[in-house]
């Protein structure tokens, strides 16, 4: 039996049957995560009150927090991923780093712009460069833009290095980036953290964990779909790889039919 | 409801980015997924499965 090759895998998929990078159980989490942004919606519109200083300004805290959290947790994802890269050399962990990354400068850039968005009608300012918490997450998105840049550069073991480093300096900014609230206080228009302070209500508290909650979930079902559209690639890789090697086999066989005839 | 305005762009850009990257995720998984030999494909099932 002859093993299969990335070229001929057309063929082995039948009309009909669509592969994917799914699996009933993240169709199931999808499912969930779809009915919870519904169900955040609702709340966040509708179920929590309005704030008595910020109207209904507030109700962006429900998406701009959640947003910022699943940052962190993205960006801790890359750090250990590259840690385990940099000490075991694991393809498995490199590809957790990479699908971290992408998934967390989404959220990055959403946690800017949402906060940007919200800034106007309670800071009466898109932004501020003396906000130091502003800056600092600024500063954190560019390290992981340039992390994604340094990905696309190649393939190769040196590159998955040189992220990783990218990726564990970007590392270093993620406290910074949380307690510079705490650290340098006069220089930032941000408020200390809005889930331990309790002055939040109890149904804007609940919405801003429920909302935490399902925005933890989407990272968990993009990270599995990340990791296996990035597995697909390697493989993809190594498959015409493969192939290139088995082609030129062949031709040296070829090659090196005419001399042994010349020979005999 | 004061600052609507405000709300929709933040909540659309948030969800709106969230579904567009789903799908961008599904699409890209798919294509590949043909592309790859079956005994390379680990952990993807067939819709029939």
């Amino acid at each position: 039996m002859t093993k299969p090759m990335a070229g001929d895998s057309i063929e082995q998929s039948p009309v009909g049957r669509r592969v994917s990078t799914g699996s009933r159980a993240t169709f199931w989490l999808g499912a969930v995560v779809a009915l919870g942004v519904l169900t955040l919606i609702l709340l966040g519109f509708f179920g929590a009150p309005e704030d008595d200083q910020q109207q209904d300004a507030v109700r962006m805290i429900f998406v701009h927090v959640p947003s910022a959290i699943l940052t962190y947790i993205a960006f801790g994802a890359t750090a250990l991923g590259s840690v385990m890269w940099l000490w075991k050399r694991s393809v498995w962990w490199d590809l957790v780093a990479h699908s971290a990354a992408e998934i967390g400068v989404i959220f990055c850039g959403l946690t800017l712009a949402t906060g940007s968005i919200w800034g106007r009608p309670t800071w009466n300012t898109y932004w501020d460069w003396g906000d130091v918490r502003l800056v600092t997450t600024l500063i954190l998105f560019l390290i992981m833009v340039g992390y994604l840049s340094v990905r696309s550069m190649g393939d190769d073991d040196a590159t998955a290095t040189r992220a990783a480093i990218v990726g564990l300096i970007a590392a270093v900014n993620l406290p910074i980036v949380n307690r510079s609230v705490e650290w340098w206080f006069d220089r930032t228009l941000h408020q200390q953290s809005s889930l331990t302070d309790g002055n939040l209500e109890d149904l804007t508290l609940f919405t801003l964990v429920f909302g935490i909650v399902v925005w933890i979930l989407f990272f968990a079902w993009a990270m599995i779909h990340r990791f296996r559209v990035g597995w697909l690639e390697r493989e993809l890789r190594t498959g015409d790889l493969d192939e290139a090697i088995a082609a030129r086999r062949a031709e040296a066989l070829i090659d090196s039919q005419p001399q042994n005839g010349a020979s005999s | 409801m004061t600052h609507l305005g405000y709300l929709l762009a933040g909540w659309g850009l948030t969800i709106g980015s969230g579904v567009l990257y789903s799908a961008h995720l599904i699409r890209r998984g798919r294509t590949l997924a043909a592309r790859v030999p079956t005994p390379r494909r680990r952990w993807m099932t067939a819709d029939d499965q």
